[in-house]
């Protein structure tokens, strides 16, 4: 049971302010904040699985590319695809290989677990980095943004980014919302308990083995959704987007935030990209080019974090106000 | 619980009241008179470090001919560390083009990030110059007005010693390279060039990128005992490749021949095993012209380091530019002089004298090379005025 | 192929096999032993590259850099248990992988920062430099058989001490159980120390007699580390038995896998998708035997 769970009002104004932004910000802003927004919806779909069924996929970026290279290949050379037709393409894709990779790993826990899913998204990697399928390690481009027709009618146009901006906001509240109700409802009370005993589960009638599929599943879609995106967001997909470079980068969002809260994997999301800015951007020091080495600071603090912050960010809040509690205990 | 949740919040609207604010800077009016904003996109961390820094180095240095200053206006760089990674590509480029606004977009070594960039100065409309990656697409089936390269497409230099291995009486060739893109089009130029006058590959061996495991496949090489092989690899694999091709026995036995890759930057790692191995690039040690005395002797006064065909590429996309914007008098909004003044240029280059194809790729001699010490001494020309085919490119 | 070639190619394959033991062996130590999974078990292995590369320009031997390396690896290995590691055995996997990960981008950077960025070649001593002719045309490198029979006699090593020695026992028992060894007044920390300075020690030590052959260069530990994951789970975890037969079966299908052809219907499946095979393997094993070839069930 979190402790930690900010009001609905903090979760508005958040929302609120995401809404409002492209009217402050600059068109690099505002691209960069859908970009963060793409990658809370992938961290989101992560901590499904890794905070609350207890599943920590090192492989969760082969759903993301993939999703990524079905709208590259439905989209028609030089003409743009239809939006709500290759997302669902997209998406069942994703779906399809979470459900093949899944049934296998599966069968597997704990270290195990961890392994195969990061060699079974290297295999992945491997099929679209070596062979031609897919333009091999040089990547494909999906040369128009999607278009949001239905019969005719254009709701919005991804070509224009603020479009594009409330697109992706939209679906994140929406992800949110879906998943907060999901994970309320008596599957998520199961999940829950799979990942607190899954034996106790099980002893109880339970067939875990499915719920965890069904949450293996569900993950990948919803990684899928966010995949589809990034692609269309700048129009280039390569392999490198199913390494485990990106596994591993959002698992680091998802631990960093706070797992188990969906709220700290948005958080880590926006902390590490925008962390990852900052110290790309810092001003040499001493002589050397700190900037440079941005991924020793980066290292540095992933470490400090695993040590002191055994919540995440999130927990941040909690470790705060209990050093705020000491002194006016010695007071007393 | 309260207090938790005033820390939550308090620390986001921090954050975003930051963001909000450098967002609303104001916006800078381009005169003139104004700088030019230069964007360098290369890589400064990873296994490419050093051929970033050779590029900007060789850049940099032909500005500083220039005066300091093209088209008579000054300059202002903007620096991304593109890491050599294709899937910050496009987000890295954008910084530049969309953030920083560059006019001019020089980038990059690896061919996967190339295409990320190229992605999107096609929509944006950029200037942007190849120093390096020569993935043929950039100035192939994806080439653009405003898309100019100064270093070679990965065919280019593979190409021509098909030629010299048929006129020496080879017959049969194995090939060997890496399962990505530069590997198949080194391979493809060489098979193209070898076929045509009159050799056969009688097989194509290839291992997944970075795998350096050869054993096997020297293994099966010894097997088939063709009259030579020829190979790209380039670094790393490289050096590793030598060595085992020596430790295998197979040198002196089988001609080992290769894209200047393979022997390029690389000899300092190795002892004895690379003497003899001749390449092909565009490229060498001991090219006696006064251009290139002059070149590699302020380079090294400059730098403390010798330079590299990859510093020779990065100081020709600076005479590139400086070419251009002389020819439009700095005033980069006369988009189509600028480009007819780059593409009808001829640059005085280290490497000799070369021109612009129509794709935009350099019309250039490759040198035949052979390893002498640790030098890749230039022993001919393999093909004069050689120009990329430029497959599937539309334009001229 | 013929039978020669073929002979040479199980040659190879082994050979393969056994270097990727040699490294796979500090994983499942560690892992089998501790519980701890180590994401920066393949940049110890560039590490050991590294050092092999400047302590032996800087001894002039291979051999001393080598004796030098192996003690400066147990140090780094020591001072990181006991710093770092060591905080995170009553926690979450989860938590092992992010602090391992950060480590991975500490070490590399690190490495960039003393050695810089370049590529780099160990030669082979004097002594091993020496090759075997097979055929006409293909000879065997020494250095390379020399390296195998290393491997072979740092497997046999591991298998004693860890089932003939009380050392042995007390470690196997400690993975067992850590509260029972303990009340036993064995120090258990010092015996996770130890074994994680092995761990350490085995994987720098792989790098370090590969480097000649292999070439030293910044991302080298990344394409390790998965290989090794996938022998990992073949083998079964904290199986050194099964740690060898797997990473044996992995170098067989990886030479084969990359000198066959294949074709179904017209579609080229080999060599094209050779880079796969072996996890094609990993996940046919998986279907069998869920806990790897001589893992514990459970």
């Amino acid at each position: 049971m979190r402790l930690l769970r900010p009001a609905g009002a903090v979760l508005l104004i958040c929302l609120v302010a995401l809404a409002v932004l492209p009217w402050f910000a600059e068109k690099y802003y505002v691209q960069l904040f859908t970009k963060i927004m793409i990658m809370a919806i992938f961290a989101m779909s992560l901590d499904l699985l890794v905070g609350f069924t207890g599943l920590v996929s090192l492989g969760h970026a082969a759903y993301f590319g993939l999703a990524g290279y079905v709208l590259a290949f439905a989209a028609p050379q030089y003409e743009a695809a239809n939006l709500w037709l290759s997302l669902a393409l997209a998406m069942a894709c994703s779906g399809l290989l979470a459900l093949a990779i899944g049934v296998l790993v599966l069968r597997t826990s704990g270290i195990y677990f961890i392994m195969v899913t990061l060699a079974f998204a290297q295999m992945v990697f491997f099929v679209f980095h070596d062979t031609k399928i897919a333009g091999g390690a040089d990547g494909i481009y999906v040369y128009v943004k999607p278009v949001a027709a239905i019969a005719g009618w254009e709701p919005f146009t991804l070509e224009n980014y603020t479009h594009f901006y409330f697109v992706v906001l939209a679906l994140l509240a929406l992800v949110y919302a879906a998943l907060r109700v999901l994970l309320a409802s008596p599957f998520g009370r199961v999940i829950a308990g799979i990942r607190v005993n899954e034996q106790r589960m099980r002893s109880l009638g339970f067939r875990t083995f499915r719920y965890k599929l069904v949450c293996f599943v569900l993950a990948g879609v919803l990684a899928g959704m966010a995949g589809y995106f990034a692609a269309a967001q700048f129009g280039f997909v390569s392999p490198e987007t199913l390494g485990w470079h990106q596994s591993g980068k959002v698992l680091m969002m998802v631990i960093l935030g706070g797992m188990g809260t969906l709220t700290g994997a948005v958080l880590g999301a926006f902390a590490m990209m925008l962390l990852e800015l900052g110290l790309q951007g810092l001003p040499d020091f001493g002589g050397m080019e700190v900037a440079k080495h941005w991924q020793l600071l980066l290292g540095v603090f992933i470490v400090f974090a695993v040590l002191l912050l055994p919540h995440g960010l999130l927990g941040l809040g909690r470790l705060a106000s209990r050093l705020r509690r000491k002194p006016a205990e010695a007071a007393e | 619980m309260s207090k938790n949740q005033a820390f939550d919040r308090r620390a986001f609207l921090k954050t975003a009241a930051a963001v909000a604010g450098v967002a609303s800077l104001p916006n800078f009016a381009f005169a003139q008179g104004a700088k030019i904003r230069i964007g360098m996109m290369l890589p400064y961390t990873g296994t490419y470090a050093q051929l970033g820094v050779a590029i900007t180095n060789g850049f940099k240095l032909a500005v500083a001919e220039s005066g300091g200053k093209l088209g008579g206006r000054e300059i202002e760089y903007f620096t991304v560390d593109d890491e050599s990674d294709p899937s910050k590509a496009t987000d890295n480029a954008n910084k530049l083009v969309t953030r920083d606004k560059v006019d001019v977009l020089i980038g990059t070594v690896h061919s996967g990030v190339e295409m990320g960039i190229v992605k999107v100065v096609r929509e944006s409309g950029t200037l942007h110059i190849n120093p390096n990656a020569g993935a043929g697409a950039a100035t192939g089936a994806l080439c653009a007005p405003n898309i100019f390269r100064t270093s070679f497409t990965n065919w280019q230099p593979a190409y021509p010693m098909g030629k010299v291995l048929a006129d020496r009486g080879i017959k049969k060739v194995v090939t060997l390279t890496w399962k990505y893109g530069a590997g198949e089009e080194a391979i493809e130029g060489f098979k193209e060039g070898f076929t045509k006058a009159g050799g056969t590959v009688v097989k194509e061996l290839y291992l997944p990128f970075p795998s350096v495991e050869f054993q096997p496949l020297l293994t099966e090489i010894a097997s088939i005992k063709p009259d030579a092989v020829f190979v790209f690899f380039a670094g790393g694999g490289g050096i590793k490749l030598i060595k085992d091709w020596k430790a295998a026995g197979l040198k002196g036995k089988i001609g080992l021949f290769g894209s200047g890759f393979l022997t390029d930057g690389i000899l300092e790692a190795l002892g004895d095993e690379a003497e003899g191995i001749e390449t092909t690039l565009h490229y060498g040690d001991g090219i006696e012209t006064p251009k290139n005395k002059t070149f590699r002797l302020n380079y090294a006064k400059t730098y403390k380091l010798q330079p590299d065909v990859y510093a020779v590429q990065g100081y020709d996309a600076g005479l590139l530019l400086a070419a251009g914007l002389k020819a439009v008098k700095g005033d980069m909004s006369k988009k189509k002089e600028l480009y007819a003044a780059m593409e009808n240029v001829k640059i005085d280059s280290p490497r000799g004298a070369w021109t612009m194809s129509k794709a935009h790729n350099p019309i250039q001699d490759i040198y035949l090379r052979k390893v002498v010490g640790k030098e890749n001494k230039v022993t001919g020309v393999a093909h004069k005025a050689l120009s990329d085919p430029a497959r599937g490119c539309k334009m001229g | 192929m013929d039978a020669n070639t073929f002979l040479i190619q199980v040659l190879n394959g082994i050979q393969y096999g056994l270097l990727l033991f040699l490294v796979a062996s500090g994983l499942t130590l560690i892992l089998g032993i501790m519980g701890i999974i180590n994401l920066a078990h393949g940049t110890f292995y560039m590490v050991g590259a590294y050092l092999a590369f400047s302590l032996s320009q800087y001894f002039g031997s291979l051999w001393l850099a080598m004796a030098g390396g192996v003690v400066i690896a147990v140090a780094i290995g020591l001072a990181l248990e006991w710093l770092l590691i060591s905080r995170l055995y009553h926690r979450d996997h989860l938590y092992q992988v992010l602090l391992t990960y950060g480590l991975i981008l500490i070490f590399e950077e690190l490495r960039s920062v003393v050695f810089g960025d370049d590529v780099h070649g160990v030669a082979v001593p004097e002594a091993l430099r020496a090759s075997i002719p097979l055929t006409e045309t293909l000879s065997y490198p020494v250095y390379r058989l020399w390296m195998s029979a290393v491997c072979l006699a740092l497997a046999a090593g591991m298998y004693l001490l860890i089932q003939k020695t009380r050392l042995g026992m007390t470690i196997r028992a400690g993975s067992a159980n850590r509260e029972m060894v303990q009340s036993l007044g064995i120090n258990i920390n010092l015996l996770y120390r130890l074994v994680f300075a092995l761990g350490v020690a085995l994987a720098a030590f792989a790098g370090m007699i590969a480097a000649p052959v292999a070439s030293v260069f910044p991302g080298m530990g990344n394409q390790v580390l998965i290989v090794c994951f996938v022998v990992v789970v073949i083998g079964g975890i904290g199986s050194v038995k099964g740690a060898m037969l797997a990473a044996i079966l992995i170098g067989l299908v990886d030479t084969f896998g990359s000198v066959l052809t294949f074709r179904i219907g017209g579609v080229q499946l080999l060599p094209e998708l050779s880079g796969m095979m072996i996890y094609l393997l990993m996940a046919a094993v998986l279907l069998a035997r869920p806990e790897g070839l001589f893992g514990r069930r459970g």
